[in-house]
């Protein structure tokens, strides 16, 4: 295992684009978040009613996709040269290989999925206060000291990790990169525009609670916990579920099919 | 292939040997199978997705009286009154009206323009006032003056001048039409006289603030208008909007020199509440006061054209094409592929030495893979508003009608974008020659900023509408099919179907990225190596 791991990990570390793109993570990640904290306005307290936290991490919503890249090329890039004719007579242990790429790829998304989301928290808290979100008006300063930001701060970076798997999983299934992503990107972005035209509120509910992407970003929710349409633990569960399921079938198909 | 091959190394680049291209690009998509089937896909996600939109539950409503509802909620199928446009219009009002027979005109004196709104969050009180919470204040597009209509049937063609209560004397008819005439509010020391000729169909509206000096505003034909018709004086005052909140309103108005050449002077008005029993009850009871010649007219409601959105009933058909969504990540995956395939199995180097002259490969590429989406598009796109306005029918849901050229616009429209979309995903898959690169880029400028704008709405109104200005999002627009009116009062947002940029303006920003990219794209074709 350690041997495939290590030849996953010289595999994307040697790839130019790989750091190209886990900067990419970052920097959409935290750009979006600070243009949407920059684009916020609080007058009064009784003017504003914000999920400071949420708002402030808004930029995984793009941060995710590049994520998905990094995720999807890992295994669809190999399908793409041949590589992964190589990689399996070097590796018969076909589940070792995925579990190894798994590995690597997690951890390089949790590397960079911790920059963006400091990073974002940090924009939010140097630009909050100056646009009326003071504490004066009911908004604490963003800080990981407390329990709820980190909650919220921690939660994301394991999202982006658990969007990564959810990726890795389709793209061993599917074995095309431009398939994959394709896939991925609906599964995120279609549930939230189909919960809008929904034509009853259960049926949007129920929708926001099985989506990957709804209901794991519950867990950047800091206010109106109640009315959440799922907990954020909870919803963090559902995208682990759905990884889960991703990685499955892609473990399955990567044993019976021929590469 | 074999044929363009010859064709190409006799060298000159002729229609003809486009044509060839062309038909080797139909060639290379139509036999590989898991295209043609993603297109299929494309097509029954465009139609499937757009019809389960449609297939809601009924939306019950509850009678209302004008001291809050009555009775449990109930079934019922509330409607607009259609105008003589086809238009779904608000036509509510206080009408103080007599016969007035031929050539003949009606003028009068406004003096005094006030209004009176509900409390936020609160309609109507309980007991023998339900206005009793109500506080004082005017309504900018509160509306007091003369109408002339065919008849008192809501939806019947009008001419009307009034005084607003923020945006000076206009001229309205027919529902849509607006004209500005002296600016500035009414009061008794800066009253507003009001004149209304009508010459055959003709009918031309003047206004002065003397009774002396008198300006023309407008002239409007109002075809087949009867010999008699009904005139007089008016009042009515739409609902106030927020975003997050609305309530009725009322405006109470004093009018004299109320006359009409040939009628008898002050005798002969009847008072009458237009549409005030509508389902809708967007409006309250009107009433009216004479003495010594002054009329006080209270009224509320609205003559305007209707749209979706706080200030009226109804869904928006357009939510049906929420389907192109779903059509439009497979078209993307599509065009990117359709390049980089070429890429990924070595054929590129194949493709280009058959045609070397690597600007018209991409051309014909773009042709071939905008020709299959659009007709993709429009097999997916066509059934969603017959099929979806029945289904949202059969469950009592209201839909605003739509003129044939509108719906094929929509059609169309949606059709056309799918098709730009997918050129555009082609360009950039020849620019980055890496399809998870390529696909991501295109959804996230058109799917996720979108998304941005509209489903997560966590941006500020200004910066949305940004959004869907400079991105190929802009493109969306074409699905708007209801004009924003700014004589009426209502919440304008993408989150109702109103878009920041005109239907073919939006479309154009899609174009021109598509374009741009285009050509981006084939100066890299030209210089890289393969």
């Amino acid at each position: 295992m350690s041997a495939a791991l290590h030849a996953e990990w010289t595999k994307l570390r040697t790839l130019p684009g790989t750091g190209w793109l886990l900067l990419g993570v970052v920097a959409a990640t935290v750009i979006i978040s600070a243009t949407v904290s920059a684009s916020m306005g609080c007058s009064s307290a009784a003017a504003c009613h914000a999920d400071v936290t949420k708002l402030s991490l808004t930029g995984t919503y793009l941060g995710q996709a590049v994520v998905a890249i990094v995720a999807v090329l890992a295994v669809g890039g190999e399908y793409a040269t041949g590589m992964i004719r190589t990689t399996l007579a070097a590796t018969p242990r076909r589940t070792t290989l995925l579990a190894a790429k798994a590995g690597v790829v997690t951890a390089v998304t949790l590397v960079a999925g911790t920059l963006a989301v400091l990073g974002s928290l940090l924009a939010g808290r140097l630009i909050l206060p100056g646009h009326g979100y003071t504490p004066a008006n009911g908004y604490p300063v963003l800080s990981l000291a407390n329990g709820t930001v980190l909650r919220a701060g921690a939660g994301t970076v394991l999202y982006l990790a658990l969007i990564a798997l959810l990726s890795l999983g389709i793209a061993a299934v599917v074995r095309d990169a431009a398939v994959a992503i394709g896939a991925v990107l609906g599964l995120l972005y279609l549930f939230p525009i189909l919960t809008q035209v929904a034509g009853s509120p259960g049926v949007a509910r129920h929708l926001q609670q099985i989506g990957p992407m709804t209901a794991g970003l519950e867990i950047q929710a800091s206010t109106g916990l109640r009315s959440l349409p799922i907990g954020p633990w909870a919803g963090l569960g559902v995208l682990a579920a759905w990884a889960a399921a991703a990685l499955l079938a892609g473990a399955l198909v990567l044993r019976l099919r021929d590469a | 292939m074999t044929a363009t091959m010859e064709r190409s190394a006799t060298g000159t680049g002729s229609r003809d040997d486009f044509g060839r291209l062309v038909r080797a690009e139909w060639t290379k998509f139509r036999t590989v199978r898991g295209w043609v089937i993603a297109m299929v896909i494309a097509a029954a996600l465009t139609a499937g997705v757009g019809l389960w939109a449609a297939s809601g539950p009924q939306t019950g409503c509850q009678p209302v009286s004008p001291n809050g509802p009555i009775g449990p909620p109930a079934p019922c199928k509330p409607s607009n009154p259609v105008g003589p446009g086809g238009e779904a219009v608000s036509d509510s009002y206080y009408f103080v009206h007599q016969a007035m027979r031929g050539n003949s005109s009606i003028t009068v004196r406004v003096t005094s323009l006030t209004g009176r709104r509900s409390p936020p969050g609160g309609g109507l009180a309980p007991g023998t006032d339900p206005e009793q919470n109500f506080t004082s204040g005017i309504q900018p597009w509160a509306k007091a003056g003369i109408l002339i209509t065919a008849s008192t049937r809501q939806g019947s063609p009008y001419a009307a001048l009034m005084a607003t209560g923020g945006h000076g004397v206009r001229m309205q008819y027919n529902y849509t039409g607006d004209t500005p005439g002296l600016p500035g509010t009414v009061s008794a020391a800066s009253p507003r006289w009001l004149r209304l000729v009508r010459a055959g169909d003709t009918l031309t509206g003047y206004d002065s603030a003397d009774g002396t000096h008198w300006a023309r505003v407008g002239t409007v034909s109002l075809a087949g208008l009867p010999a008699t018709v009904q005139a007089g004086p008016f009042v009515t005052s739409p609902p106030w909007i927020q975003p997050q909140n609305s309530g009725l309103t009322v405006a109470i108005a004093t009018f004299d020199h109320v006359s009409i050449p040939g009628a008898a002077q002050g005798t002969g008005w009847h008072g009458a509440s237009i549409g005030a029993n509508a389902q809708a009850a967007s409006s309250l009871p009107g009433m009216f006061h004479a003495a010594d010649g002054t009329f006080t007219v209270t009224g509320s409601g609205d003559i305007a054209p209707a749209g979706p959105g706080p200030a009226n009933i109804g869904e928006p058909a357009d939510d049906g094409f929420a389907g192109a969504f779903a059509g439009l990540i497979v078209v993307i995956v599509m065009g990117a592929m359709f390049i980089t395939a070429e890429y990924r199995r070595g054929l590129i180097r194949t493709t280009l030495a058959a045609a070397p002259a690597r600007g018209r490969v991409l051309a014909a590429k773009a042709m071939v893979i905008g020709g299959v989406t659009f007709v993709a598009g429009v097999i997916g796109a066509a059934p969603v508003i017959p099929a979806g306005t029945r289904l949202l029918h059969s469950h009592g849901n209201y839909v605003f009608p739509m003129s044939a050229l509108t719906e094929v616009r929509l059609v169309a429209g949606t059709a056309a974008l799918l098709a730009i979309t997918a050129v555009l995903a082609l360009a950039a898959g020849t620019i980055l020659r890496n399809a998870a690169g390529a696909i991501t880029a295109v959804v996230a400028l058109t799917v996720v900023a979108y998304f941005f704008s509209v489903p997560l709405a966590v941006l500020p109104a200004g910066a949305a509408d940004w959004l869907l200005r400079v991105t190929p999002a802009a493109g969306f627009a074409i699905q708007q099919y209801v004009p924003a009116y700014p004589q009426v009062n209502n919440v304008y947002t993408p989150q109702h179907g109103y878009f920041p940029l005109a239907p073919w303006a939006g479309f154009g920003v899609l174009c021109l990225w598509a374009a741009a990219a285009l050509c981006l794209a084939t100066v890299l074709l030209r210089r890289r190596d393969a």
